[in-house]
C-alpha cells in the first residue's frame, strides 16, 4: 500500500511502564466483559418481564449473587479456583497455539486424552505409592496429551493439512476411542454404569485442609514457566517467530515444519495436563461418555486473555468465578445457570468483532491489534510450512 | 476579482488549499497548495514519508483532511471514499497494482461498476468493444481476455491506466509509475501519457521521486519535504540538483564515488544452477557467475525473469533442480540459510516485509533475527535482552535509523529506516559475501545514498557483494561487472565501465535476440509467451 511508507512516524512511543503498555492490549477485553454484561443484563430484564413484573434491578441482584457466589465464602473461593484451574491450562494450550500462528481447535481432544492417560495409569496404580503413583499419572496425562498434539502438527508439517481441520477430526476419533476402551478393555467392573477404576492413591493431595489440590498449583505454577518460555527463551522466540512469519523464520535459519510439531505437541501437552487434573483431583475416574466442554471454553479463554499467559490465567478466573458463582445465582435470584453461556457466548461475539468494536471506541493505539485473530481468520491451507 | 471567461480556461482542474492532516504525533501535510492545471502534467516530488501518499491519499478520499479544502474544477468538494473520488472522475493507480491476476483485462476493468445487460448478466460485448477501442486510441491494443496474471509488469500498468480512461477520468494519479519498468517501457508510458494530456486534456499528477524522470515528463513540479510544500519548479529552470537539495533539504551527492575495485579470490561461484518455481516450472535454465572478494557483481534484469528464484536458491531457501554452488571453494549447494549465515554469508533480501522483518516484533528482535542463538544474544536456551540491546543501540547509531526507541516494533518505522534495519544486521558483522537483492526498492534518495556508500565501502574492503537489481540505475552506479538475466539466462556479463544503458536495457527487455527496431514488439512478444 501508498499508505505504508508515509505513515506517521511518531505514532511510534517509546516502550512505557508495564500498565500503558498492556492497557491497548486490554481495552478490547474489558469492553467486550462490559458490553456482555449489559446484554445479558438486557435478558435477564427481559425474561422478569415474561414473567410478569419488569424487575430493571433484576440484573444488579443477580451479578452480586454471582460475586457472592464466587468470591463470598472459602467454599466459594475454591470452587473458583477448581473451575478455573483447567481453563488456565486448556487456555494457555490455545493461546502457544496462536502465538505459533496455530488455531488449535484440538484441546478439547487433548484435555480427553490427557484425562485418559491420567485415569488409566492412576487406575492401575491406585495401590502403588502416592509418591510413584501422582507423578506418574500425571506424566501419563500429560504424554497422552502431547501425543494428540503431535499428530495434528506432524500432519501439518509433513502434508500441509490445516491444523483446524485435523484438530476437529482427532477431537471426535479422541471421544469415541474413550468410548470403545472404557467400555470394553479399561472398564472396572463391579460398577453400574462404565466407567475406570478408582484413580486410588495416583489422587493429588489437596492442600490447606480445602478441596484445593495439587493440579491448581501445577497450572498456576505454569503461567510464568509458559511466560517465560515465549518471552524470554530462544525457542519461544522462534515459536513466536514463526507465528508472526513464517518466510521470515526460513530465512532467519529457523525450522518452521518442527516448530510447528513441537508447538503442537506443547499445546497438547497443556490440555493433557488439564485433563489430568480433572480426573486426578476431581472427578477420581473416568467414564465413558465424559462430558465437558472445557477444551472448547479453553478457545474463548484464550481469546480473552490475548493469547498471553497472564491474560489467560485472568481470564480463566473470570469464567471459573461465573461458573462458581452461578449457582447461588440461581438460588436467590432465580436466573438459571444458563445465563453464563450466554455472557461467555457474547464476550466472543465481541471479540471476534474487534474491528467494529475498535472503530466503535476510536482506539487506535499502536500495536493492539490482536494477532490471534488473524491466524483464527487466516485462509485454510494457506500456511504450510516447509 | 471577476471570473471574466478567459480567466476561466485556467481554473485548475484540482486544487488543494491549505490541507493539512495530523496523525498522532506528527503533522503528515501541513498547509499544502497544490493546483493543478487542466491537461497538465504535474509532478509531486518528495522522499518517503514526506507526505505525498498521505496528500493523494486525501485526494482519493482514502484520509480525511483536518483544514483546507479541495476544489475541482473551480467547486469546492467533500470528498469521503474511492468511489466518491471516481465519481468525480478522479483515478488512481497505485504503486502495488490493484489488479485481480486470475480475472480478465476486462473483468479487471469492470470491477465495481460492472455495466449489466439485464439484471443477472454483465454485459460483457460492449464493454470489450469499448476498452478495444479506448486501447486502440492509444497504441496498446490488448486482448479483453487475457488474463492479467499472463501480462508483463508494463502491460499490468497499462490495463490501471486503460481502467482509468474506461472510467472516463479527468485527472490521473500515479504513484511511482515507473518503479517497476525498464528505460524502453518508461519510455513509451510517457508517450502514453503526454498523449492523454494532449488528446483527452486529462491532468496527470505523477507521484515520484526519481529527478531524472520528473525533468523529463512533468509540465510544473511541486516538491515536498517534511508535510510541507517547499518549492516548486518549472523543468527547464531547473536541475537534478536543485531538486535534490529541495527535497532532502541539504546538499545530496547523486552518485556514490565507487572508486576504483581490486577484485581478490573467487568467493561465490554458481554453476550451471537450474531452478524451478513454486509450481515447478524451470524458470532458471543453467545459470553461472563467479564473484570474487573486493567486488560488486550486478545482475540486471526486469523483474520476473528468474532473479528472486535465483536469490533464494543461493540462499539455501529453495531447492535447486541441477548445479552447484561454492562459497570460498567450499561446495554449499545445499546449505541451509544458517549454515550460509554462520560462513560469513549477509543477505538483504528483497521484499523486507516477507523475509527480512518482522514487522510486529520490536528493532531489538529484528537486529539479532538470524542472531538470536548464538552467544552474546543467547546462553544455552536463555536469552539475553543487555547484549541484544546493546547491539540494536550500536547498530541503530551506526547506521542512522531513526527511531524514537529502540523497542518500538519495526512496522512503526518509515520503510527507509525498517531497510536500514536489515541493512545494519546483516552489513553490521562485516560479512564476507554480501547478498544484495534490491536492496533501495521505494527508498529516499537519502537512505538510497547512504546504502550505496556503506555498499561501496564494504567493497572496497574486501567483501565480495552480489547485487540484483531491476534498477538499472542502480546496477549501473554501483557495479563492476554487470551480468544480464533475461527469461532464466544470464545473456551477457558486461564490464560496468565500459557498459552501455541503452545496450544493457535492450538485453534486459529481448535478451539480445532481437534487432533494436525491434524493440516496440517486445511487449507483444513478452506476453505471447506467458
Amino acid at each position: 500500500m501508498t499508505g505504508e511508507r508515509d505513515a506517521p512516524e511518531a505514532a511510534a512511543r517509546p516502550r512505557r511502564g508495564i500498565i500503558a503498555r498492556a492497557l491497548p492490549l486490554t481495552l478490547v477485553p474489558i469492553v467486550a466483559i462490559l458490553g456482555a454484561l449489559v446484554v445479558a443484563a438486557v435478558i435477564i430484564i427481559l425474561s422478569s418481564l415474561v414473567q410478569g413484573s419488569l424487575d430493571l434491578m433484576l440484573p444488579l441482584e443477580a451479578y452480586a449473587n454471582l460475586v457472592e457466589g464466587a468470591f463470598g465464602s472459602v467454599r466459594g473461593l475454591t470452587f473458583t479456583l477448581l473451575s478455573a484451574t483447567p481453563l488456565i491450562l486448556g487456555g494457555m494450550a490455545v493461546g502457544l497455539g496462536f502465538k505459533a500462528g496455530l488455531f488449535n481447535i484440538g484441546a478439547q481432544g487433548q484435555f480427553l486424552m490427557g484425562a485418559l492417560g491420567a485415569a488409566g495409569v492412576g487406575a492401575s496404580m491406585a495401590g502403588a505409592s502416592p509418591f510413584v503413583a501422582v507423578p506418574a499419572a500425571i506424566v501419563a496425562g500429560a504424554l497422552f496429551g502431547a501425543a494428540w498434539g503431535f499428530i495434528p502438527g506432524a500432519l501439518k508439517a509433513w502434508t500441509g493439512a490445516h491444523e483446524v481441520v485435523t484438530t476437529i477430526m482427532l477431537n471426535f476419533i479422541a471421544g469415541i476411542f474413550i468410548g470403545y476402551l472404557i467400555t470394553g478393555p479399561l472398564e472396572a467392573a463391579g460398577f453400574s454404569f462404565s466407567r475406570t477404576g478408582p484413580v486410588g492413591n495416583a489422587a493429588l493431595p489437596t492442600l490447606f485442609g480445602t478441596d484445593i489440590h495439587l493440579g491448581v498449583v501445577l497450572a498456576v505454577a505454569l503461567v510464568p514457566a509458559v511466560w517465560w518460555l515465549l518471552w524470554r527463551s530462544t525457542l519461544g522466540f522462534e515459536i513466536r517467530t514463526v507465528g508472526a512469519n513464517p518466510d521470515a523464520a526460513r530465512y532467519a535459519g529457523m525450522h518452521p515444519a518442527f516448530l510447528t510439531i513441537l508447538t503442537m505437541s506443547l499445546c497438547g501437552l497443556l490440555a493433557g495436563l488439564a485433563g489430568a487434573g480433572q480426573i486426578l483431583g476431581i472427578s477420581g475416574f473416568m467414564t465413558a461418555s465424559y462430558g465437558t466442554s472445557i477444551g472448547f471454553d479453553a478457545i474463548s479463554v484464550a481469546l480473552l486473555g490475548r493469547a498471553h499467559p497472564v491474560g489467560i490465567l485472568l481470564a480463566a478466573l473470570l469464567f471459573g468465578a461465573m461458573r462458581a458463582g452461578s449457582g447461588l445465582m440461581q438460588i436467590k435470584a432465580g436466573i438459571p445457570v444458563e445465563i453464563i453461556d450466554v455472557i461467555q457466548a457474547t464476550i466472543l461475539l465481541f471479540l471476534a468483532a474487534d474491528i467494529v468494536v475498535r472503530r466503535l471506541l476510536r482506539i487506535r493505539a499502536p500495536g493492539s491489534e490482536p494477532t490471534e485473530l488473524q491466524t483464527v481468520t487466516r485462509t485454510y491451507g494457506s500456511g504450510t510450512p516447509t | 476579482m471577476t471570473d471574466s471567461p478567459s480567466q476561466r480556461v485556467h481554473v485548475p482542474a484540482i486544487e488543494m488549499r491549505g490541507v493539512t492532516k495530523r496523525y498522532p504525533g506528527v503533522v503528515a501535510n501541513d498547509q499544502i497548495d497544490l493546483d493543478v492545471r487542466p491537461g497538465e502534467i504535474h509532478a509531486l516530488l518528495g522522499e518517503n514519508g514526506a507526505g505525498k501518499s498521505t496528500l493523494m491519499n486525501i485526494l482519493y478520499g482514502l484520509a480525511t483532511p483536518d483544514e483546507g479544502e479541495i476544489l475541482i474544477d473551480g467547486t469546492p468538494v467533500t470528498i469521503h471514499s474511492p468511489s466518491d473520488a471516481i465519481d468525480r472522475g478522479i483515478s488512481m493507480v497505485h504503486q502495488h497494482f490493484m489488479l485481480v491476476p486470475v480475472l480478465s483485462v476486462a473483468e479487471n476493468i469492470l470491477l465495481g461498476d460492472e455495466p449489466m445487460a439485464n439484471p443477472v448478466f454483465l454485459d460483457r460485448k460492449d464493454a470489450h468493444d469499448r476498452i478495444r477501442k479506448l486501447g486502440a486510441q492509444f497504441g496498446f491494443e490488448v486482448d479483453p481476455d487475457a488474463k492479467v496474471g499472463s501480462l508483463s509488469v508494463g502491460w499490468q500498468q497499462r490495463v490501471e491506466i486503460l481502467k482509468a480512461l474506461y472510467r472516463s477520468a479527468s485527472v490521473l494519479v500515479l504513484d511511482e509509475p515507473t518503479a517497476v519498468l525498464t528505460p524502453q517501457e518508461t519510455r513509451e508510458i510517457f508517450a502514453v501519457l503526454r498523449q492523454l494530456t494532449a488528446e483527452l486534456g486529462t491532468s496527470i499528477i505523477f507521484i515520484s521521486h526519481k529527478l531524472y524522470e520528473v525533468l523529463e515528463i512533468a509540465d510544473r513540479i511541486t516538491v515536498i519535504r517534511r508535510g510541507k510544500v517547499v518549492g516548486s519548479r518549472i523543468p527547464s529552470e531547473t536541475d537534478e540538483e536543485d531538486l535534490a537539495e529541495l527535497m532532502v533539504g541539504r546538499d545530496v551527492q547523486l552518485t556514490v564515488d565507487r572508486g576504483e575495485s581490486t577484485p581478490g579470490e573467487v568467493v561465490l561461484t554458481a554453476d550451471s544452477l537450474r531452478i524451478a518455481d513454486d509450481r515447478g516450472r524451470e524458470v532458471v535454465h543453467g545459470v553461472s557467475f563467479e564473484v570474487r572478494a573486493g567486488e560488486i557483481f550486478g545482475i540486471a534484469g526486469v523483474a520476473g525473469n528468474g532473479q528472486d528464484e535465483l536469490v533464494e536458491a543461493i540462499m539455501g531457501l529453495r531447492r535447486k533442480v541441477a548445479g552447484r554452488v561454492t562459497l570460498g571453494g567450499r561446495d554449499v549447494s545445499s546449505a541451509s540459510p544458517r549454515e550460509l549465515h554462520g560462513r560469513g554469508v549477509g543477505f538483504v533480501p528483497a521484499d523486507r516485509h516477507r523475509y527480512g522483518l518482522i514487522l510486529s516484533f520490536p528493532i531489538t528482535d529484528n537486529i539479532v533475527l538470524n542472531d538470536y542463538h548464538r552467544a552474546p544474544y543467547s546462553h544455552g536456551l536463555v536469552r539475553d535482552d543487555d547484549a541484544v540491546r546493546t547491539r540494536t543501540q550500536e547498530c541503530v547509531t551506526e547506521f542512522d535509523v531513526r527511531t524514537p526507541s529502540i523497542t518500538v516494533d519495526a512496522g512503526t518505522l518509515s520503510g527507509g529506516n525498517q531497510q536500514k534495519v536489515v541493512v545494519a544486521r546483516e552489513l553490521g558483522r562485516d560479512p564476507k559475501l554480501l547478498v544484495l537483492d534490491q536492496p533501495t526498492r521505494g527508498l529516499d534518495v537519502g537512505s538510497i545514498e547512504f546504502i550505496h556508500r556503506e555498499t561501496i565501502e564494504r567493497r572496497t574492503a574486501g567483501t565480495a557483494v552480489l547485487l540484483i537489481s531491476a534498477e538499472l540505475d542502480e546496477i549501473l552506479e554501483l557495479s563492476d561487472r554487470i551480468g544480464v538475466m533475461y527469461r532464466g539466462e544470464i545473456v551477457a556479463v558486461v564490464d560496468a565501465r565500459k557498459a552501455d544503458k541503452e545496450e544493457i536495457g535492450l538485453l534486459m527487455a529481448t535478451g539480445g535476440k532481437v534487432s533494436p527496431d525491434a524493440t516496440k514488439n517486445m511487449a507483444a512478444e513478452l506476453d505471447q509467451a506467458s
